[in-house]
């Protein structure tokens, strides 16, 4: 880019509009939050959200050989993805650390589509393209093409049945289908970052503000309101969620994060960090790293990411994400601590706030679960 | 946003009223209140601490950051709000009345305290 602007997404007008708090969040100037986070938050738990994600990384990849040529790319089997649906993913490098996590939906037979996060977004269409020598496949940055419009929450189905004769009902969590929301064509998906249900909608930039207007005008009566970031990451804190550059990083493999899941060693072909990985699975066997787990305060101080977890006057962990949560009422926070430490209900675990060791409850992940 | 006109304040965005029998009471602005977003946690000095202008001498605790309180003049503490340590979000619903945060009795204060006037056009600029 050859200016150090903040990119604005095809909504900014509208978010200034509604009285959007505004941050720079990965070199976009996005909606914070539009009155109070915690009523947003709220409002997506218990009614519904309309979130801007269009500082969202799409990039598509084509061609005969897409499949091969993601399967040797990322670290899970696109192969057998079906067609409509979608898959969570990551993209390592070649010592395996982790260089971001991924949504790709296969679109067609040869077309999918990756999502990025927006702070790697070059990083990752920087990869996909080198790692494509050698295939008969198209990577196509397609960052500008898509606004990304998001409605989560128990009341989103309603809310987008109104505008679309799509087949919500046949529409699972995990897939995406092409069709036409309040006139407007676009890609539906059944995913989010929330721990609710609800969709994103992949639409051309031109077309953002119609479908954004129509949505809150179909979601008046259910109670559905602008949300912005902020609340976007308290809900996805509350799911156990990771987020990029703080449970994941390109210092940990997906065997650190506890997302060894993931990687497929058993899929076809050789793919970019197989050595590295498999070296990473079998010291995690047999020394366990650090694990994930949840923090939930006695008090109300709230743990930051960086805060050190201790017990007895030693260091047992880090606070990767921390926030206080609307649902629990109370602090919460994602850290890794030593496997030792790590067993839901362990006394004694803390962490350093400012200097004061603060008691926290170990739970599992993740702290907010929705009820189907 | 208005900021009442009978309060003084600070560049670190607390107001303070009038001293009565030398008690001033404290709080952070609306704007303030705005920009730190929906406070969940507040530390506030206590009974008997002396604060002093320009320092910090609490924090206040959002859902993203945590920020320190500044006392805008010197002087003891003689009252802390316990409604706002039970209840930190009466810091943004009512900043100028039932969220303010200590009283305190001054003994000191810095000449660079603002009139509403003032303060409307340094939060403006």
């Amino acid at each position: 880019m050859s200016s150090n602007a903040p990119r604005r997404t095809a909504l900014d007008a509208l978010h200034r509009s509604l009285g959007a708090t505004m941050t720079d969040f990965a070199g976009w100037d996005m909606p914070l939050r539009y009155g109070s986070e915690r009523d947003e938050h709220v409002a997506v738990r218990t009614r519904a959200g309309l979130f801007d994600l269009s500082h969202m990384g799409e990039i598509t990849v084509t061609g005969p050989q897409a499949a091969a040529l993601l399967n040797h790319a990322l670290v899970g089997n696109i192969a057998s993805v079906g067609v409509g649906r979608a898959r969570y993913t990551m993209i390592c490098r070649a010592d395996g650390g982790i260089l971001d996590d991924l949504i790709v939906y296969r679109l067609a037979e040869t077309e999918y589509m990756v999502v990025a996060n927006a702070s790697n977004a070059e990083v990752v269409l920087g990869a996909l393209t080198e790692r494509a020598g050698g295939f008969d496949a198209e990577v196509r940055d397609d960052r500008d093409a898509y606004a990304l419009l998001a409605v989560q929450g128990p009341e989103s189905p309603g809310i987008l049945k109104s505008l679309t004769d799509a087949d919500l009902d046949g529409l699972k969590y995990y897939a995406g289908l092409p069709g036409t929301v309040a006139g407007v064509p676009a890609l539906i998906a059944r995913t989010g970052y929330t721990g609710e249900d609800g969709f994103e909608l992949f639409v051309a930039p031109s077309d953002a503000e119609k479908l954004w207007q129509a949505l809150t005008e179909a979601g008046a009566p259910a109670g559905l309101v602008p949300c912005g970031l902020s609340c976007r990451d308290t809900l996805r804190l509350e799911a156990g969620m990771p987020l990029y550059g703080h449970e994941l990083t390109t210092s940990l493999t997906p065997f650190d994060a506890g997302l060894g899941r993931v990687v497929k060693f058993e899929k076809e072909g050789d793919f970019v960090g197989r050595e590295a990985l498999e070296a990473a699975a079998e010291r995690a066997a047999a020394n366990p790293p650090r694990v994930l787990v949840g923090l939930v305060a006695e008090g109300r101080r709230v743990p930051r990411a960086g805060f050190a977890v201790v017990t007895g006057g030693t260091v047992v962990g880090e606070v990767t994400s921390g926030a206080p949560s609307p649902t629990l009422g109370r602090p919460i926070a994602m850290a890794y601590v030593d496997a030792a430490h790590a067993a839901p209900g362990t006394p004694g675990v803390g962490v350093d706030i400012r200097g004061s060791h603060e008691p926290y409850e170990v739970v599992a992940l993740p702290f907010y679960k929705r009820q189907k | 946003m208005s900021n009442p006109q009978q309060l003084r304040y600070s560049k670190e965005h607390e107001w303070l009223s009038v001293a009565e029998d030398g008690v001033s009471t404290v709080g952070i602005t609306e704007f303030a209140a705005n920009a730190l977003g929906d406070v969940v946690y507040a530390q506030l000095p206590e009974v008997g601490d002396t604060v002093t202008a320009g320092e910090s001498c609490g924090e206040l605790e959002s859902t993203k950051s945590v920020s320190d309180l500044y006392a805008p003049v010197t002087g003891e503490i003689v009252e802390a709000n316990q409604d706002v340590v039970d209840d930190p979000s009466l810091v943004n619903s009512a900043p100028f009345e039932g969220g303010w945060l200590f009283k305190v009795r001054v003994t000191g204060e810095p000449d660079d305290l603002m009139s509403a006037d003032e303060y409307t056009a340094f939060t403006a600029g």
